[in-house]
């Protein structure tokens, strides 16, 4: 072993440690210690141990709140996750050499600021917008429902934005897969249709939850869409979050908010390694 | 289903995702060229939106701020990520609470970073501004920059540090002279990477710019246009802003490839 290695690389790593501990893990300690106060009357925080704000959390008017935010996110990572397990499954099924810049140009939108692209659908979908007028200059003179500021804007809104990660994260199992095995099932009598389903599907499973679970957990806490496309006709937890903060000032309250925010994420994120280890398990046996 | 019948199912899938994907970017970048400015009728191509921009100040302050947020939290991000990537690398049994802390900042929610250090900067009573924000930034862009150049220290070859220090150079210098010049195109594809991410982002910004219009950036100077509607100013300034980015990203992607021969 070299000197190098074998020292104790501490002082390399300390400065972004230390910067990690201080701006990071402490302040969400700081949350998650918040969410146990009590609210004080002028809005700041007193320092009375309560489960007031974890009650508030679950409270029928909230619960609600965050089981319809939960459905969004669950309708949008659905949505994401067929049309990008396609897409990638598509790429996938073109001449090796095309591949990288359909992957390439599949992703790059991804690359675009957030806003712009969720502007864009605004830009479509409002009173006087594209779609509209492609409506009108077809010859459709009656009234057209209103689409923006609706739930399903919100919808498309997610799934347009994060889209390119689900083809991302469905393309890499797909392309490892070994033609071979396919092959050999078409060779013993499977249809195309029981192959996908009994020995592609089951292989790319890593890549499905992976998938579901980005979009789902970036689309429950998100305020950005709301806010833009669901122009305030509802909230989400995220709205609801950013309210506790900047405007209804009963800081313990979004503390606890965003408290359950991380427990379903981490939940979330603990199911989709489950799945994966099983996958992946699964054809350590069959092998 | 013949094989002829499949391709054309995956090629018309791979059209209609890709319409999907690319006609509403497209359309407000045709857009913003409309001397008009109205979706509804195209009446010549002009690039007066784009003066527009340039005479509007509070969007040039807006850029102004981000270009320093970006400038300046992508330095310190990129020397704190380096040095950490470096370390966690060299070592040979990884904790697993290490990958965790270094991990946590790529996928914890925006909003909740974004509470949390709004709560722990009014605790301690900082005043906010565009110094908090490239505080804040710095925590997410360095782990970005950290996974970068962790992805080009997975292929490094230790024997020429060895071989390095076998002729007497000190540790320091092994770090200096062999070790980051290997790196150096992940280090600056990590750093572009940190510095398109410093410039789109939003959330955090917002919660941590403090009150007054002083400190915006140009994501919430945008947020705010849109909720205004629908101008062709802000088709402008968004193809611009996409522009960059793309820009950006190409060249981190180009850099990343290149380096060690073998690869």
């Amino acid at each position: 072993m070299s000197p190098v290695k074998d020292r104790k690389p501490l002082y390399l790593m300390t400065p972004a440690l230390a910067w990690l501990t201080a701006f990071m893990v402490v302040p969400c300690l700081l949350i998650l210690a918040l969410a146990f106060f009590r609210r004080g009357i002028y809005g700041g925080v007193e320092y009375v141990f309560t489960l007031e704000n974890l009650a508030m959390v679950v409270d029928p008017l909230y619960a609600r709140i965050f089981l319809k935010s939960a459905g969004i996110a669950g309708l949008a990572a659905g949505i994401a996750v067929v049309v990008g397990y396609a897409a990638a499954y598509a790429i996938a099924a073109m001449p090796r050499h095309r591949q990288p810049a359909l992957l390439f140009f599949a992703v790059l939108p991804f690359w675009s600021n957030y806003l712009i692209r969720t502007y864009a659908w605004i830009v479509l979908l409002n009173r006087e917008g594209l779609i509209v007028h492609l409506f009108r200059w077809f010859g459709y003179e009656g009234e057209l429902p209103q689409m923006l500021y609706t739930e399903t804007a919100v919808v498309i809104g997610l799934v347009y934005n994060y889209l390119p990660f689900v083809i991302l994260a469905c393309y890499a199992p797909l392309s490892r897969l070994n033609p071979e095995v396919a092959e050999a099932s078409h060779d013993l009598g499977a249809s195309q249709w029981t192959t996908f389903r009994r020995i592609t599907l089951p292989m790319t499973v890593p890549g499905i939850a992976a998938g579901f679970v980005f979009v789902f957990v970036l689309s429950i806490g998100n305020f950005v869409t709301p806010a833009l496309l669901g122009g305030g006709q509802f909230q989400m937890i995220g709205n609801l979050v950013y309210a506790q903060f900047l405007t209804a000032n009963d800081w313990p309250f979004g503390a606890a908010l965003s408290m359950a925010l991380i427990a379903v994420m981490m939940v979330l994120l603990t199911a989709q390694t489950f799945a994966s280890e099983r996958a992946s398990g699964q054809r350590g046996r069959d092998a | 289903m013949p094989e002829r019948g499949k391709t054309r199912l995956m090629l018309a899938i791979l059209a209609g995702v890709f319409a999907f994907l690319y006609v509403p970017i497209s359309v407000l970048i045709a857009l913003s060229f409309n001397a008009g400015g109205l979706p509804t009728a195209w009446t010549g191509f002009s690039v007066k939106w784009y003066g527009a921009l340039f005479a509007n100040r509070d969007i040039m302050h807006a850029a102004l701020n981000t270009l320093i947020v970006a400038v300046v939290s992508t330095l310190l991000a990129t020397i704190l990520g380096t040095l950490l990537a470096v370390g966690v690398e060299i070592r040979r049994r990884k904790g697993r609470f290490l990958e965790t802390i270094i991990f946590a900042p790529m996928i914890i929610p925006d909003i909740v970073l974004a509470i949390a250090l709004l709560s722990f900067f009014s605790m301690l009573n900082v005043k906010m501004g565009l110094h908090t924000i490239i505080v804040s930034h710095v925590v997410f862009n360095l782990a970005f920059v950290c996974s970068v150049v962790r992805a080009r220290l997975k292929t490094f070859d230790w024997s020429i540090v060895e071989a390095s220090a076998d002729l007497g150079a000190s540790t320091a210098t092994t770090l200096r002279r062999v070790v980051l010049p290997v790196l150096m195109p992940a280090v600056i594809a990590g750093a572009l990477l940190a510095f398109t991410l410093s410039v789109d982002e939003f959330i955090i910004a917002f919660f941590t710019a403090g009150a007054g219009r002083s400190s915006i950036t140009l994501p919430m100077q945008i947020f705010a246009m849109i909720r205004f509607g629908v101008t062709p100013e802000i088709n402008a300034l968004a193809t611009l802003v996409m522009l960059f980015s793309v820009i950006a990203l190409a060249l981190s992607q180009r850099l990343n490839r290149g380096g060690l021969p073998g690869q």
